[in-house]
């Protein structure tokens, strides 16, 4: 990009909200796009898993116990990605294991947020001992390893969807804190929050309506980029067999499963491996792209 | 700097303070340990027995005044299942840990400097291109799964190297590289990016116009102040680095911390995930503190 589109770019901006842009520039970017691409493909198959696949990821046929994918020796065009022990097909558990993963990582992203931006303008706008105090609590989770802090809790709460994302929620809000307590602290000395502050407003209002606006688009970035880590540790933990539970169905659990059989079935934990570092992959290309679109101050670095 | 060092370790009390507390709640919210304890057709007056003989029908406030008085002297209580002090257990295998996140460390500090360079050095040729797509794919695959790779490859398909417990150097091979690479993979394109901004400052174009070799520039004056944002970023690492370890012990079966920590979990061992939590959190505050201070060795800009 030459100086004259980034300056062109740049007006444009500044005369319309950067929502209209955002298919311009996504067509120009091309690890955005592939971004955008993965996760509309990861959001359609979790939507429509049923439609897409004939059969159930939970139906058992022992007849056909861990066939391989079909373009190898004693596969079947019936099941495109092979079977696992059960004669459970891969490629049916895949798209649909792509529900839970999707579910619990912008679920717990949003939960983890919530506290996270309360925290964190909070510290930020009041300062003194109140920051002191939200900071130290950060520090102390920050020392404890995320995987580590899940299996601790989920062992004591006992495992499920609704406690992952709990979870998975309460160990990566100090993230949000500190990130949006930096900001704050540099908003809340701008000339419109001092005037907003002169002519009166209360501080909730202050906060709520001057604040909170401005450290949006870090806010996605930083959120849209912890979806791809949620993501990671519900596998994680749902791996080592402290997470979701079976009958329902996840990448993690498909990876334990599999594991055992590594040495004879190698297709059962390859492919749901693979389904995961692409979705992964793509929201985190699509994260940078965001970070680079909403923040002028990093185009043209890297 | 030793005014510096001493309020930073000064911090870490309130901090640990904290995990602490954390910890004591969650590990009593886990429920009553008399019912581990004793066989389950222990009458009544056996469980009040047992809960006054554990100090259990004390108030919460009074337990964690125990609690934490013999945390300070290293008592975390016994584990249920070995019998003996829980901190005894953790210690013996602190020393398998260690040796697996440090070589890690090591390595992907090695791995992600060099191809950071080279690709900052090799701007939009194809050795840059492969570089950034390696580290892209390397953030995005969780590392058990890696590791079951690796294992399908080195160990079930060329039978090269051993895939499972702690021996001869051989032994670490696999899970090293399953856990470097994620984090080899963040300081890639850091390394690149602050090389390319500081090849453009004054005093590189001043170096090289007074005749110095490039490859002299590039490693005298540019990578020594390329090395600081690697440094932040390796402690913000230990964390991710160590809940890492612990998957990453289990995939290869290496007698480390993860191990013990999953035995514990799932047999509610819950003195020993009370040390090992605690134990984790101060080596991970420790690397913290090493790496602040190895920011300042570096930079000699940065006094406190």
């Amino acid at each position: 990009m030459n100086m004259e589109e980034k300056k062109a770019i740049q007006t444009v901006k500044r005369e319309r909200s950067v929502v209209y842009d955002i298919p311009c520039l996504l067509i120009r970017s091309p690890s955005g796009m592939l971004g955008f691409i993965i996760v509309a493909a990861a959001v359609f198959v979790a939507l429509f898993a049923d439609v897409l696949v004939p059969y159930s990821p939970d139906a058992i046929n022992l007849v056909a116990m861990t066939r391989p994918p079909a373009w190898s020796n004693g596969g079947s065009s019936a099941n495109l990605l092979g079977t696992d022990v059960l004669g459970r097909d891969i490629l049916a558990r895949i798209l649909v294991g792509s529900r839970i993963s999707l579910l619990v990582g912008v679920f717990s992203v949003a939960a983890a947020g919530f506290i996270g931006t309360i925290f964190g303008i909070v510290a930020g706008y009041y300062g003194s001992w109140v920051e002191t105090v939200i900071m130290r609590v950060t520090d102390a989770f920050h020392a404890i390893p995320l995987t580590l802090f899940g299996m601790v809790v989920l062992a004591v709460v006992g495992p499920g969807m609704i406690t992952m994302i709990v979870v998975i929620g309460i160990t990566t809000w100090p993230f949000y804190a500190r990130m949006i307590r930096s900001e704050v602290l540099s908003l809340k000395n701008q000339e419109y929050v001092k005037a907003a502050r002169t002519l009166g407003t209360s501080s909730v209002m202050t906060m709520l309506r001057h604040i909170l606006p401005n450290v949006m688009p870090s806010f996605i970035v930083v959120s849209t980029l912890s979806v791809a880590n949620s993501i990671l540790a519900e596998a994680t933990l749902s791996f080592l067999g402290l997470g979701i539970q079976p009958p329902l169905v996840t990448w993690g659990i498909m990876l334990a499963d599999g594991r055992n059989y590594i040495a004879t079935s190698w297709w059962i934990s390859t492919f749901p491996g693979i389904a995961l570092s692409t979705t992964v992959l793509g929201i985190m290309l699509l994260g940078n792209w965001l970070r680079d679109v909403l923040d002028p101050r990093n185009q043209g670095l890297g | 700097m030793f005014r510096y060092l001493l309020r930073r370790i000064i911090q870490m009390v309130p901090v640990l303070f904290i995990i602490t507390i954390i910890v004591f709640f969650f590990v009593n919210a886990s429920g009553d340990p008399t019912s581990m304890l004793l066989p389950p057709n222990a009458t009544l007056e056996d469980r009040d027995a047992m809960r006054e003989a554990l100090g259990l029908n004390k108030p919460l406030y009074v337990q964690y005044g125990i609690f934490i008085t013999n945390a300070v002297r290293g008592d975390f209580g016994r584990s249920f299942r070995y019998k003996v002090p829980a901190l005894t257990i953790v210690k013996e295998k602190i020393p398998a840990s260690i040796e697996l996140a440090g070589a890690s460390l090591l390595l992907s500090i090695a791995v992600g400097i060099t191809m950071g360079v080279l690709s900052a050095m090799a701007k939009d040729t194809p050795f840059d291109l492969i570089a950034n797509g390696f580290s892209a794919l390397g953030r995005a695959m969780p590392n058990f799964w890696l590791g079951i790779m690796l294992i399908l490859l080195f160990g079930v398909t060329w039978r090269i190297l051993p895939v499972s417990g702690r021996g001869g150097w051989r032994h670490i091979i696999l899970p090293c590289i399953a856990l470097s690479i994620q984090n080899a993979s963040r300081i890639i394109p850091l390394v690149r990016s602050s090389m390319l901004e500081i090849m453009h400052q004054d005093y590189i174009r001043t170096a090289k116009s007074k005749g110095i070799r490039n490859s002299v520039v590039i490693f005298k004056h540019a990578f020594k102040n390329a090395l600081v944002p690697v440094v932040t970023i390796t402690a913000l690492q230990i964390p991710t680095l160590i809940g890492g370890s612990l998957v990453t012990e289990t995939v290869f079966a290496w007698p480390g911390l993860g191990q013990l920590i999953i035995q514990s979990v799932n047999g509610h061992d819950m003195s020993v995930v009370q040390a090992c939590v605690i134990i984790i959190a101060l080596i991970t505050m420790s690397a913290n503190l090493i790496a602040d201070i190895v920011y300042c060795l570096i930079d000699p800009r940065i006094r406190y």
